[in-house]
């Protein structure tokens, strides 16, 4: 008896869990545009200041996170495509470039979120190091493939910026949880 | 259809945004237009922010930041403090430098332009003694100086070298209370001596009270002394009054304004005209040379005889050649040329067979005493002044005797230059080191003459 209690129990914690879908859905719509406009400000406005933090790609960052968590690969692509279109248009590169740089990462990010536990820090890592790697990548590919712009792509300069982007994701990505909660 | 696109809705919509966004670059790359209506949309989003943000971090990172620069305020007052004061230091320096440069320059354009020999030196330092009025300058028999030169810059004269060692000289200011020389006035031509005061004026001496001179009148060196070379400025008469015998004539000298640093040694003097006019500028303005000379120097080869005393030097030497006799050579009492057969000299005795009309043309304008220079050594004294009526009473007869000559101006008072071994032993001999001695009022010019041969 007292087994099948425990059971019933667990079952009953198990059903009242919420999903990870749901969980993601606990972020307020304000947060969603807040979030990646102060990261696009940050990457504009910073650097004025505090020069070495131009190797942060915040907004990029912020999709993964928001993919990673969403598990929406649908929502994932618009929501890159946004934060991708909003650096486009405060660049001097064509309108589309980013969007579509960052809506294979949204996509990507939200598959791979499907079949794996990001939660783990050191898978975290991982991805947002693999993320950057494959966005600045993609980008420089777009940027000589559809603009023909011949442009040099320093691989062991990249490998590093992915390795500091992907340690500041590990906090970052820790404080957007806690502000995911608290909403 | 449905089927598809629930089974592949994810890469469906990837592919539609991926295509649509494909889209948009191609036709920015193609048409070469932007899409204004998105950048304009993310531009006002972003700029307020942005803006609100820079005013934010004006009135708080900046406040912050002045606090912590004020914090450093003191220290850089103080910093900046000291370096204003090694800049004024430097400023100082270099306006000195500057102000030497200026004179090194005067000093320069005059030693140029004068027609006497100079050679530029530099005062090192004043010599001992309380009354005294001496200065060491850095320029010594080396570099030829000998005593009894002239010193002078282009102001006026400085004072007359009195010792002379290899590496320096001593020079006696003319404002030492020992000091003589012979000036002249600039508008009345009196002449007279100057006297050091033991301060800042001078006192021109033994001008009668029956001379006429003005107050501010300018003062040039006579050249009766024989250190200095006529023509150079002295002085202004600064206070002109009568006094028991001869007039109070005080001047302030020229050359002594502002304390002289660097100066000219005059190693071979030329004789300058006096100007009739004011001088308009004491510095940099060169006196013009006498009429008399530039007619000479355009007749003759540059470089020869100048002044009458040049070209009697010369007729003294060339009758010297004739008899085999060298100027300067000899003991006192040896026997001496024959003054007789000088040309210039057997021209204006036949008339007259006197031996001192035919020496007149050779005397000083002021009967000054004839001595030898054997190339005009500076270092010999000068000699007594003599009476100035004696020269123009003596050579009124040989003028008679002479070829007719044009009327010339008063003369130029040359360095006479004869062999002291041919000078009658009982000439009065010369004034080493003495300054300048008050004229003697009876001394006879005729007995100081070598006597010329009765023969002629």
């Amino acid at each position: 008896m007292t087994e099948y209690t425990e059971r019933a129990d667990y079952s009953e914690r198990l059903l009242d869990r919420p999903t990870r879908k749901e969980a993601a859905g606990r972020i307020r719509i304000v947060w969603l545009i807040v979030i990646p406009l102060i990261a696009i400000l940050s990457q504009v406005y910073v650097p004025r200041f505090v020069w070495f933090l131009s190797y942060l790609e915040l907004p990029l960052l912020i999709t993964v996170h928001f993919a990673l968590h969403r598990r929406s690969p649908v929502a994932a692509v618009f929501y890159g495509m946004s934060i991708g279109l909003v650096q486009d248009s405060l660049s001097h590169q064509p309108i589309g470039m980013f969007g579509i740089v960052k809506t294979l990462v949204g996509y990507f990010a939200a598959s791979v979120s499907m079949r794996f536990d990001v939660d783990n820090p050191v898978v975290t890592f991982i991805l947002s190091f693999f993320f950057y790697f494959f966005h600045q990548f993609f980008y420089w590919v777009l940027t000589r493939a559809l603009l023909g712009e011949v442009v040099n792509f320093d691989a062991q300069q990249t490998l590093v910026y992915g390795l500091l982007n992907a340690a500041v994701a590990l906090p970052l990505f820790r404080i957007l949880d806690k502000l995911k909660v608290a909403a | 259809m449905d089927f598809f696109l629930s089974r592949y809705r994810n890469i469906s919509v990837l592919l539609i945004v991926i295509v649509a966004q494909l889209l948009l670059i191609a036709y920015q790359v193609k048409s070469n237009r932007d899409v204004p209506l998105v950048r304009v949309w993310a531009v006002t989003a972003v700029t307020p922010v942005e803006q609100a943000l820079e005013v934010v971090r004006t009135y708080t990172w900046g406040f912050v930041e002045d606090y912590f620069v004020l914090l450093g305020v003191k220290s850089e007052n103080d910093r900046l403090k000291r370096e204003n004061g090694q800049l004024k230091m430097e400023n100082h320096y270099l306006t000195a430098e500057l102000s030497t440069a200026d004179r090194a320059k005067a000093l320069s354009v005059f030693q140029s332009q004068s027609q006497s020999k100079t050679v530029a030196a530099r005062i090192i330092g004043n010599g001992t003694g309380a009354s005294s009025k001496v200065v060491f300058v850095d320029r010594g028999s080396a570099s030829g100086v000998e005593s009894g030169m002239a010193v002078v810059t282009p102001e006026g004269i400085v004072g007359k070298v009195v010792d002379a060692y290899p590496t320096a000289s001593l020079v006696m200011l003319i404002t030492d209370p020992t000091f003589a020389a012979g000036v002249v006035s600039q508008k009345n031509h009196v002449r007279g001596t100057l006297k050091g005061q033991g301060h800042g004026e001078c006192l021109v001496d033994y001008v009668q009270n029956e001379e006429r001179v003005d107050p501010g009148e300018m003062f040039f060196t006579s050249g009766d002394d024989r250190i200095f070379p006529k023509g150079f400025p002295v002085g202004a008469a600064s206070a002109v009054r009568n006094g028991k015998t001869f007039k109070e004539i005080f001047i302030a000298p020229n050359g002594m304004q502002g304390g002289p640093e660097e100066v000219l040694i005059v190693l071979e003097g030329v004789h300058q005209q006096i100007p009739d006019g004011e001088i308009a500028s004491p510095g940099y303005k060169i006196l013009q040379p006498p009429n008399e000379t530039e007619a000479a120097t355009s007749a003759e080869p540059p470089g020869t005889l100048v002044t009458d005393a040049d070209r009697l030097k010369a007729q003294y030497r060339q009758s010297g050649q004739e008899q085999n006799h060298v100027f300067g050579e000899g003991t006192p009492g040896s026997k001496p040329p024959d003054f007789s057969k000088v040309p210039g000299i057997r021209a204006a005795t036949p008339g007259t067979g006197s031996p001192q009309t035919a020496n007149t043309p050779a005397r000083p304008a002021q009967g000054q005493t004839p001595v030898s220079t054997g190339g005009a050594p500076p270092q010999q004294k000068p000699a007594p002044p003599q009476p100035k009526p004696a020269a123009p009473s003596q050579a009124a007869p040989a003028q008679t005797t002479d070829a007719p000559k044009p009327p010339r101006p008063r003369p130029t008072a040359p360095i006479l230059v004869t062999d002291p071994t041919d000078a009658d032993p009982d000439a009065v001999p010369l004034n080493a080191g003495k300054p300048v001695a008050p004229p003697a009022p009876a001394q006879k010019p005729a007995t100081q003459r070598p006597q010329p041969p009765p023969n002629q």
